[in-house]
């Protein structure tokens, strides 16, 4: 672990030579000291909060609704093959346009901006999951679901006892994937459609008042509410999947 | 499959040219959208038959494609030595983990702060999303590899250059172009938000001001353009690893 | 390189774990003498440590006590691990052949990459060696087009174009059916009587071990330890008839019942293989 650390000890202590040198790329760039320093400035203010609130708060709507919809389709795909041809071949379509391409769209669409960011976040949660769960359903061993029919099973306890338990690792994987993403987007549509609130608009403020420092911590918040996210997904999906544990 | 296209683009005309959904009232109906991408002589400026249609194509393809390849060149070797050795691992893991979560495009501010210019902003911002699936990927991929491979090496008595060339490189590549394919998808991601914030020509641009200037169709055309373009490189990516593993066989 | 023999002795050898500092006495005063071009068989229940030994003597593994030696060179002792070589190759139990490569660059690679052969010289070896169990025509393929039976046939010949001194061999066979297992003793054997080297070979099937062996070595259940070696008397070379002799049957009711014992010992201790 102490190895770790030298590694980001080195890195930090390049930076801070970098600047003392006056080296081009960093001529802008502040120093790790004053980073620091308005991290703990930022900490104690409580607009750096509510940034963190409300970003969150959007990332929460756009996930809920994603795996809310993407888990059951996965599913359903999954499970009919004629549900399966019939939208798949929609969805490999749709799933290479970058979510943030769709803002323009979404913003003449939606009729206020909050449900606009919601909606591009939505996107990229719900495509990942559904690819996730699609393959976890695929993936299912198909002795599983004839040693369940040898014994008796009807379709209903098929999908409860078999179908959806055995995909929950893919579930949960296709959540903290999708995730990570939705902080990412998160950011980018919050710089891009002129919103009022929020980490991504904290640094893209940061940025116009050139405040470089602040733009560097909110680099690092964003960074940090995506792991701690994620983090908890797949805690929770350990949680909930006991029979994965090795022993 | 005839079927799924049919009912979307149907449904999509439903909702905009027969029966004017309020909320779908100021997007253009199927029907529009493509009379303008066919069309010689585009109301709005951009079709099939423009040259500035391929222009903004071209700076697109051109930045997507030198950030991949950039990613490709360094984040494979990173990964492979991370992969292989322990010692480097340990030092460089955790760093790579701290700096992994930050979106790449909370990078773009930093990026233009640091890079001269317009166009290395939004390559580096690319770069960098393509770049960390890049490293981690090809690090799983080594970790993948059974140990058995190289207690055989050992046994054979293969010099490290030769593990290097014969085990961890074939042995990894599955996973590699695993995350390849992943990589060449975040850098179209990456760049369209890059061209949207600080670009001044490609898709992303184009949409953005197409957006600006109300026309419609057009945006329509570049989100269309970037989803066949994505597809497009995905399967170049998927064909190059099929060629290069050929003993996976099918 | 390889000079000598290659007879193995392995004197008073233990292995001890430490995972999580729970301590596994995997093995606990081993002692064998294998003379040059002998083929002892490692029999033994699950865990017994068997898989361990070879590791030791392949050079996977560091000893924790006694030495091991080939031809008078110390290959292993407490702090001293001499590292794997071809000298001692080994035909991995689930099989290592490298699915990338095809047949003829697997066999080759190694007295290849290491100049001890010309390419052409070691591939008409391999060419030999593969026509002799029946594999002739097989080489520009990929071992992924093979079958498991077919795998194994030129892993081992891999191995023995390495000229090793000793051949450990890890219950190769495991994985295959009863049918394919015999063709597969005969191919090991056809090859032994070609030029007889010294083989080390683990198995848990005791039918296997008997009709491979000059002598086979019980081991206990774990802490591994040599129970029994019963030296197996039939002529070679052996032919799948012997099977049904007196003489077969006698030695492996001699084996079963060192066996049969460590095996419900074994069972009731649950045993899981290590390693």
């Amino acid at each position: 672990m102490w190895q770790g650390l030298a590694g980001i000890a080195l890195f930090l202590g390049l930076w801070q030579l970098g600047s003392a040198l006056r080296l081009p790329m960093l001529r802008h760039v502040p120093t790790p000291l004053e980073v620091l320093v308005q991290l703990a400035s930022a900490v104690q203010s409580s607009q750096y909060w509510l940034s963190w609130y409300v970003s969150g708060r959007r990332v929460f709507l756009g996930y809920a609704i994603g795996v809310g919809l993407g888990v059951p389709l996965g599913l359903a795909m999954g499970m009919s093959r004629t549900f399966h041809d019939t939208s798949f071949p929609v969805l490999e379509v749709l799933r290479p346009i970058p979510p943030l391409a769709w803002v323009p769209l979404s913003i003449l669409f939606w009729p206020t901006m909050e449900q606009t960011i919601v909606s591009i976040i939505f996107l990229g949660a719900f495509f990942t999951v559904v690819l996730n769960v699609l393959g976890g359903v695929e993936a299912i061993d198909e002795n599983y679901r004839r040693a369940a029919l040898s014994m008796g099973a009807r379709p209903w306890h098929l999908f409860w006892r078999i179908v959806l338990p055995a995909t929950a690792p893919s579930i949960f994987t296709g959540m903290a994937v999708g995730m990570g993403l939705t902080w990412e987007i998160v950011v980018a549509a919050e710089m891009i459609a002129s919103i009022q609130a929020g980490l991504g608009f904290l640094m893209w403020q940061a940025y116009v008042g050139g405040n470089i420092a602040l733009i560097i911590v909110a680099m690092v918040s964003i960074g940090l509410a995506g792991l701690v996210s994620s983090s908890l997904i797949w805690l929770a999906g350990r949680r909930l999947t006991p029979w994965l544990r090795r022993t | 499959m005839l079927l799924g296209f049919a009912s979307a683009l149907g449904l999509w005309h439903l909702t905009t040219a027969t029966l004017r959904l309020p909320m779908f009232e100021k997007i253009a109906p199927p029907l529009t959208v493509f009379r303008e991408w066919f069309n010689r002589a585009p109301a709005f400026g951009v079709s099939l038959f423009t040259p500035v249609y391929y222009e903004h194509i071209g700076y697109s393809v051109y930045r997507a494609y030198t950030a991949f390849i950039l990613a490709v060149a360094l984040g494979v070797p990173i990964g492979l030595v991370m992969g292989w050795r322990r010692t480097v691992y340990r030092y460089t893991f955790p760093l790579l983990e701290m700096l992994r979560p930050i979106p790449p495009l909370a990078w773009v501010p930093l990026a233009i702060l640091m890079l001269p210019g317009i166009e290395p902003p939004v390559i580096y911002v690319t770069f960098i999303a393509a770049f960390f699936a890049t490293v981690l990927n090809t690090l799983l991929g080594v970790l993948s590899i059974d140990r058995s491979y190289f207690r055989a090496a050992e046994c054979l008595g293969f010099s490290p250059r030769n593990v290097l060339l014969h085990v961890v490189v074939p042995g990894a590549l599955p996973f590699i172009f695993t995350g390849l394919q992943i990589a060449m998808g975040l850098s179209w991601f990456a760049l369209v938000a890059g061209e949207m914030i600080a670009g001044r020509r490609g898709l992303g641009y184009m949409i953005f001001d197409a957006y600006n200037m109300a026309q419609i169709p057009t945006i329509i055309m570049g989100m269309l353009t970037l989803g066949v373009l994505g597809y497009g490189s995905s399967a170049l990516v998927r064909l190059l690893g099929r060629k290069l593993m050929a003993w996976r066989g099918l | 390189m390889n000079v000598g023999a290659g007879a193995l002795s392995i004197r008073r050898v233990g292995k001890i774990y430490d995972p999580d500092a729970a301590r596994v006495v995997a093995l606990d005063d081993v002692s064998l003498e294998i003379p040059a071009g002998e083929v002892c068989v490692v029999v033994g229940p699950s865990g017994c440590g068997k898989t361990t030994l070879l590791n030791c003597i392949a050079g996977f593994d560091a000893v924790s006590t006694g030495e091991i030696s080939i031809d008078d060179e110390l290959l292993a002792a407490p702090g001293r691990r001499l590292a794997p070589g071809a000298d001692r190759m080994v035909v991995f139990q689930a099989g290592a052949l490298f699915p990338w490569k095809t047949v003829l660059w697997n066999i080759t690679c190694g007295p290849v990459l290491s100049g001890r052969l010309a390419r052409g010289e070691a591939e008409d070896r391999g060419r030999t060696l593969l026509a002799r169990v029946g594999l002739a025509g097989i080489e520009p393929q990929y071992p992924g087009e093979l079958s498991g039976g077919m795998k194994r046939r030129v892993e081992i010949i891999r191995a023995l174009l390495n000229d090793p001194r000793v051949l450990l061999l890890d219950e190769p066979f495991r994985a295959l059916d009863a049918l394919t297992k015999s063709v597969m003793h005969e191919a090991l054997l056809e090859l032994y009587d070609l030029s007889p080297k010294t083989i080390l070979f683990i198995t848990h099937d005791l039918e296997e071990a008997i009709f491979l062996a000059d002598r086979v070595a019980v081991m206990t259940t774990r802490p591994g330890r040599v129970k029994t070696i019963v030296t197996v008397d039939l002529p070679r070379p052996r032919d799948y008839r012997m099977l049904s002799t007196r003489r077969y049957g006698e030695l492996k009711q001699e084996a079963l019942e060192a066996i049969h014992e460590e095996a419900l010992k074994a069972f009731a201790a649950g045993e899981r293989e290590l390693a």
